[in-house]
């Protein structure tokens, strides 16, 4: 079991949760769990094939893009980070 | 009892003279003047740093830190530095030169100078806490004075960093803004006040960085960044820019421009209780392209009527953004290039997130594919 850390705009896709349980020991599958479970969530972060091209994924502080991308293995007990692209500064 | 003379002499024998040809050969070399400091306001060698003879134990280690880099110490005639030479010789340097006939015979022989640029005596008494750091001193407090930072949005994350980089002294401050100052901005843009509401949010900035501080100068930009403005604003020389803007066709617009361009981007971003922060800085680092390639799809993107922040937040990232840009304009520590900082104000916890340079960027990848201004529609107003 890993802990998925959402971010505050994905918030509302994961029922107001700031912190989400998810399992699987590749990005794949656990992205496969989390979409499977919330399904809102996980259409926000990957389309079945790919990770949207504006949500970064870190597993343990690495973004999984350099480091094996969906195949990249998740360990137990792992902190992973949504994190989409943010626009507000001015606000 | 030896005289001056002598252990001048035993001195020299035991240290490496160079001349100012074999004294340039050096490479890496950090120069050192030992002089006291009106004879260092006089003039001095370009890039030399100053620390007088009586400090020079305690200061050298932290200004010159590789003990293994030649150091090349000179006084006025060469005196002194063959001393200092010894002094460094003692600490553990290993190769640390006195130059022969000093300042007086490098003048001489018509090298370069550079000729005063020493504090008033106010502005060493603003300033006395920012000299009294050996990292800053006055010398990077005339660095401070030299330069030039853009701060693209005078709001939430503009604020702080209008007010502490005038503070500090930072020499011309341009503001791009084209919003006039509400009342629901007074909860966080502390730049603003009741006596400018309604006026352009840039001459307000200005008018409190006035007040502040007279050594700041102060160029106004009251339009958005758009792909027909950039070029010309950034033509003004800006070294460092702090982006504090709030939607992504900017954001991506600034980017570009400062990939090609190589100036660095001191990254701030917030919402609610959230914010991040990370220096973009083309060649040392990844750009903003290399964490997100392109804007989200506009049905896709988070609403923006869910905003709201905090408004202590921006003053904490706006805060950090102008310490990044503070280091990187005086050379000093390490900005946050390669680190994506995440900041979480209601459980008070940083994160920090490593962020790569990617091969594929389209901007500052190996194969470009995107090679001039792209002008996303802006899909959230607020």
């Amino acid at each position: 079991m890993s802990v998925v850390r959402v971010p505050p705009v994905l918030r509302e896709e994961a029922g107001g949760a700031r912190e989400v349980e998810a399992s699987g020991a590749t990005v794949r599958e656990l992205l496969e769990d989390l979409a499977g479970r919330m399904p809102a969530l996980g259409d926000k972060i990957y389309d079945g094939d790919e990770i949207r091209p504006y949500v970064n994924v870190y597993v343990d502080g690495e973004d999984v893009r350099t480091s094996g991308g969906l195949d990249a293995p998740v360990r137990e007990g792992a902190t992973v980070v949504l994190l989409p692209a943010m626009a507000g500064g001015k606000l | 009892m030896a005289t001056y003379r002598e252990i001048l002499e035993k001195t020299k024998a035991e240290i490496r003279e160079v001349d100012a040809a074999e004294a340039q050969a050096l490479e890496g070399a950090v120069w050192v003047d030992v002089r006291r400091h009106d004879e260092w306001d006089e003039g001095h060698i370009p890039g030399a740093i100053h620390i007088p003879r009586g400090s020079l134990e305690s200061r050298i280690e932290s200004r010159a830190p590789d003990h293994s880099l030649p150091v090349v110490l000179y006084c006025a005639s060469g005196e002194r530095s063959a001393f200092a030479a010894k002094t460094l010789a003692e600490l553990g340097y290993e190769h640390p030169v006195s130059l022969a006939g000093g300042f007086t015979d490098w003048k001489r022989n018509g090298y370069e100078i550079k000729l005063p640029t020493s504090l008033s005596p106010e502005k060493r008494a603003r300033y006395s806490r920012h000299i009294l750091i050996p990292e800053i001193g006055e010398e990077g407090q005339l660095k401070l004075l030299d330069s030039k930072i853009l701060l693209l949005g005078a709001g939430g994350l503009g604020s702080p960093a209008a007010l502490y980089l005038a503070a500090a002294g930072v020499g011309h401050i341009g503001i791009v803004d084209a919003d006039i100052v509400d009342e629901s901005n007074l909860q966080r843009q502390i730049v603003h006040s009741l006596n400018t509401l309604g006026t352009p949010k840039v001459d307000s900035a200005k008018r409190t960085i006035e007040a502040l501080n007279p050594d700041v100068r102060v160029t106004t930009y009251r339009e958005r960044l758009t792909s027909e403005n950039i070029d010309r604003i950034l033509d003004d020389g800006w070294e460092i820019v702090v982006d504090g803007t709030d939607n992504f066709p900017t954001r991506y617009l600034l980017n570009d421009a400062c990939v090609w361009r190589g100036i660095p981007v001191v990254y701030g971003s917030i919402y609610r209780f959230e914010g991040q922060v990370s220096v973009f800085k083309s060649g040392d680092g990844p750009c903003y392209r290399c964490l997100f390639p392109a804007p989200p799809p506009p049905e896709l993107a988070p609403s923006c009527s869910e905003g709201g922040v905090l408004g202590v937040l921006p003053g904490i990232i706006g805060s950090l953004q102008t310490n990044e840009a503070l280091k990187l304009a005086l050379g000093i520590g390490e900005p946050l290039i390669g680190r994506l900082l995440l900041f979480d104000a209601l459980t008070t916890e940083f994160d920090e997130m490593r962020i790569k340079r990617n091969p594929d960027c389209p901007v500052c990848g190996e194969h470009p594919t995107i090679t001039e201004y792209v002008d996303y529609v802006e899909f959230c107003t607020r």
